[in-house]
């Protein structure tokens, strides 16, 4: 599981209002190589919800030197830019879990897929 | 990289071992998912460098097409372990790393949560014929309000009058890009023909 992708998920249990960021638990994570596309990290930046980018990547100890708030003219910053890529498309959550922040409900991810299916009693 | 390499690299995917019949599972020929994915890419410029959801992905085959074609990234999402499992052993063996993937219910997803996140939206989706009926517009309806630019779905031909409706419900416009005619070898128990032959539209869909 990409952190592009943790960043869309969130949680629906039933009842659960905010479901969202998925606190994350990784038993191991891997970091794979991909190619730099600097147009493809400057128009995923706007879909991001940045602070739980940061927040999963401090998390997993790959924050390094990334800013809590964006940098503005981020789209001709390519340093910038290598750093988001790395978080956002090489750092991989393998095995651990997604933690509901309001129901503490835990959705395993397993060979990098987190299962977010749900119980019969929480849909 | 041409048509035909990557009708080529699609015909090495792993498909379903034991497809399990309630959830519709076939997978896409790699002749038809190429042209697909080709036609996507080439026409309409809708794979490379975009962020692409794959729904009811299965093993994989669109995805790992749309990876190949340099997507920024191909998401798929399904339901099934076991299908997932089999697309991870096959992005392990291609080596494709612009790939990811989530287990869900499409039918229960809330879609407006990923509301616009994805460039490009492609499926097969199942056809609704094993006590699931209205199921591939629900997935088409999910892939709607996901997609940002263009939904790229199969469906049956019969049903494309209800679909352009439907579309026109929802302020969308239709387009087939292609008539194919679908070859499903058979793969059931209760498959009494060698194959068959289902006339299918591929259709794109996006905001007028």
């Amino acid at each position: 599981m990409k952190l592009l992708t943790h960043n869309m998920l969130t949680s629906h249990v039933k009842g659960v209002t905010k479901g969202y960021p998925l606190l994350i638990k990784a038993t191991e994570v891997k970091v794979n190589q991909l190619d730099f596309n600097p147009q493809f990290v400057s128009r995923m930046i706007p879909k991001l919800e940045w602070g739980a980018l940061v927040q999963a990547a401090g998390d997993l100890g790959y924050r390094q030197d990334l800013p809590g708030e964006l940098v503005v003219d981020y789209e001709q910053n390519e340093e910038f830019l290598k750093k988001v890529h790395r978080v956002l498309l090489e750092v991989e959550v393998m095995e651990g879990s997604l933690k509901c922040p309001e129901s503490g409900r835990e959705f395993p991810i397993t060979k990098g897929i987190p299962n977010m299916l749900l119980n019969e009693d929480e849909a | 990289m041409k048509l035909k390499e990557l009708e080529s690299c699609l015909q090495q995917v792993d498909t379903f071992e034991e497809p399990k019949i309630l959830l519709e599972q076939y997978p896409t020929s790699p002749h038809i998912a190429a042209r697909m994915l080709y036609t996507i890419h080439n026409t309409f410029g809708d794979i490379d460098g975009k962020l692409v959801a794959d729904l009811g992905c299965g093993c994989g085959v669109l995805s790992l097409g749309a990876s190949m074609l340099d997507a920024g990234l191909s998401v798929g999402f399904d339901i099934d372990s076991d299908a997932l499992d089999i697309f991870r052993r096959n992005a392990d063996e291609f080596e494709i790393s612009n790939l990811d993937m989530i287990q869900c219910d499409l039918c229960c997803l809330n879609a407006e949560v990923y509301a616009r996140k994805f460039d490009t939206v492609i499926m097969n989706p199942p056809f609704g014929t094993k006590h699931n009926q209205g199921i591939d517009m629900t997935f088409l309806r999910a892939g709607l309000t996901m997609a940002e630019t263009a939904v790229y779905s199969l469906h049956k031909t019969s049903t494309r009058e209800h679909i352009q409706k439907k579309a026109k419900d929802w302020g969308v416009k239709m387009e087939v890009v292609a008539e194919l005619r679908y070859d499903l070898p058979a793969s059931y128990k209760f498959h009494k023909k060698k194959s068959v032959d289902i006339q299918v539209d591929f259709l794109r869909l996006f905001k007028a």
